[in-house]
C-alpha cells in the first residue's frame, strides 16, 4: 500500500528514473543551476557516463555520434545554450534522423532578473516549432513521468530529436531571490 | 617511441601535401572495420572519393562537429577504433572539443586535420591557421599530447598505423594544398546515416 502522505519524489529523481528506464545512458550537459541537483545525481550513479564538454553544440555532436553507434543519450542545457543550437539541429540532428533528446531548463520566464534571458526565451519554441521538433513543456510533478517517457520513446522509435522544457512551475526556477 | 615520433613538429616545416591522396593512402590502411566521420566540405568529399565504406560517415552540415560525432561513435563503441577528419576551418570553430576528447582520455579515437589555411570551399579566405594559429601547439594546449605535425606522405602514413595500433588520443595534422576534391559526396543524409549504422552493426 502506498503511503499517501508522503511527499511526491522531487522532479530530477523521476527525469532520471525516466533515463534509466529508457536505456538512456550517456549523458552530456552544459551547467545549469536548476538543473544541478540532476547533474550531481547522475555524475554520482554508475549506470551513466557523464561529458560536460564547453558547448551545447559540441554536446548535440557527441549523442548524436553516440546514437550511431548504439548507445543513447540526452543533452542538458539551459535556454540560452538552447539558442546556439539552430544549425546543428537543422544540419545533423533533422535531416539524418538522429534521435537527440534535449531537456532545457527553462530560464526567461516567471520571474526573470535578466533581460538578456528574457529575450533569448522567446527564440526558444519558434525554432522548435519552425524545425519540426517534438517539444513539450513540463509544469507539473504529477505529468514530469508520462510526458518525459512517452516523448523519450516517440523520439527513439520514430528517430526524430525532441525537447522536454523544465518550466519553473515544475522546478521552482531560479529568481533573485535566493 | 623515439624522440623524433614524439616532437610535435611545425607547421612551417611540415610538407605541403593533396587532401585527395592523403585521404585514400589513410582509406588503404584501414582493415579493422574502423569508423571514420568526414567533416563538412571538401574533407568529406575526398573521403568519399577515397572508396564509399559503410563505415564512413559524412557530414552535409553542423560545421566543426566532425570530432564531437567521432568521440559519440568511440563511447559507444570502445572496441571500435574511430577517426574524424577535420579541415582547419571546422576545427577552429569548435576548439573546444580538443579540450574535451583529452578529458575523456578516448584511447579509441584518432583525430585527422586537414590544414590548407584557407575555406577552401567558400572561396579561399584566409584561416587563421594562415596567419599564425597552429593546431597541434592549440591541441596540445588543450590537454592531447599525442598530437603532431605529419612531415610528408610517408610519415602521415606512419602515424595512422601508429594510432590505430595503440591507445590515443591521437592528432595528426597535414599541410595540404588548395586543389579542388576528386569528387562530391552524394547528398543523402538519411542514407548515409543508415548506411553508417549498418556498417557499425547497429540496429537503426
Amino acid at each position: 500500500m502506498s503511503d499517501e502522505s508522503a511527499p511526491p519524489a522531487p522532479w530530477h529523481e523521476t527525469l532520471l528514473k525516466v533515463l534509466k528506464a529508457n536505456q538512456v545512458r550517456l549523458i552530456t550537459y552544459v551547467p545549469d543551476r536548476v538543473l544541478t541537483p540532476l547533474i550531481g545525481a547522475v555524475h554520482a550513479d554508475g549506470f551513466f557516463t557523464v561529458i560536460s564538454p564547453p558547448r551545447e553544440e559540441e554536446a548535440v555532436g557527441i549523442v548524436a555520434g553516440a546514437w550511431m553507434g548504439g548507445v543513447r543519450g540526452v543533452v542538458l542545457m539551459q535556454t540560452s545554450g538552447f539558442a546556439t543550437l539552430p544549425n546543428v539541429l537543422a544540419s545533423l540532428a533533422v535531416p539524418y534522423q538522429i534521435p537527440v533528446l534535449m531537456v532545457v531548463s527553462e530560464r526567461g520566464t516567471l520571474g526573470e532578473f535578466n533581460i538578456g534571458q528574457a529575450m533569448v526565451c522567446r527564440t526558444m519554441r519558434p525554432v522548435l516549432e519552425s524545425l519540426g521538433i517534438e517539444n513539450h513543456t513540463i509544469t507539473r510533478l504529477d505529468e514530469l513521468e508520462f510526458i518525459a517517457d512517452r516523448t523519450i520513446q516517440q523520439a527513439l522509435l520514430t528517430r526524430a530529436p525532441a525537447a522536454l522544457i523544465l518550466s519553473p512551475l515544475l522546478t521552482g526556477g531560479k529568481t533573485v531571490r535566493k | 617511441m623515439s624522440a623524433t615520433e614524439l616532437s610535435p613538429g611545425t607547421r612551417d616545416s611540415a610538407k605541403v601535401m593533396n587532401r585527395t591522396d592523403l585521404s585514400k593512402r589513410l582509406v588503404a590502411r584501414l582493415h579493422g572495420g574502423e569508423a571514420v566521420i568526414g567533416g563538412i566540405g571538401n574533407t568529406n568529399f575526398d573521403l568519399w572519393a577515397a572508396g564509399q565504406r559503410p563505415e564512413n560517415f559524412y557530414m552535409l552540415g553542423s560545421m566543426g562537429l566532425a570530432c564531437p560525432i567521432a568521440l559519440g561513435v568511440a563511447l559507444a563503441q570502445p572496441q571500435r577504433r574511430v577517426i574524424g577528419i577535420e579541415g582547419d576551418g571546422s576545427i577552429l570553430m569548435q576548439l573546444g572539443c580538443l579540450g574535451t576528447i583529452a578529458a575523456q582520455g578516448q584511447k579509441n579515437l584518432t583525430i585527422v586535420i586537414m590544414d590548407n589555411g584557407s575555406y577552401q570551399i567558400t572561396g579561399g579566405q584566409a584561416t587563421l591557421t594562415a596567419r599564425g594559429t597552429d593546431i597541434v601547439a592549440v591541441a596540445r594546449g588543450a590537454g592531447l599530447e599525442k598530437s603532431a605535425w605529419a612531415a610528408d606522405e610517408k610519415d602521415f602514413e606512419t602515424r595512422i598505423d601508429r594510432a590505430l595500433a595503440a591507445d590515443g588520443p591521437w592528432l595528426i595534422a597535414a599541410r595540404i594544398d588548395d586543389k579542388p576534391p576528386a569528387a562530391e559526396t552524394e547528398r543523402n543524409p538519411a542514407r548515409i546515416r543508415d548506411r553508417f549504422m549498418q556498417g557499425l552493426g547497429v540496429k537503426s
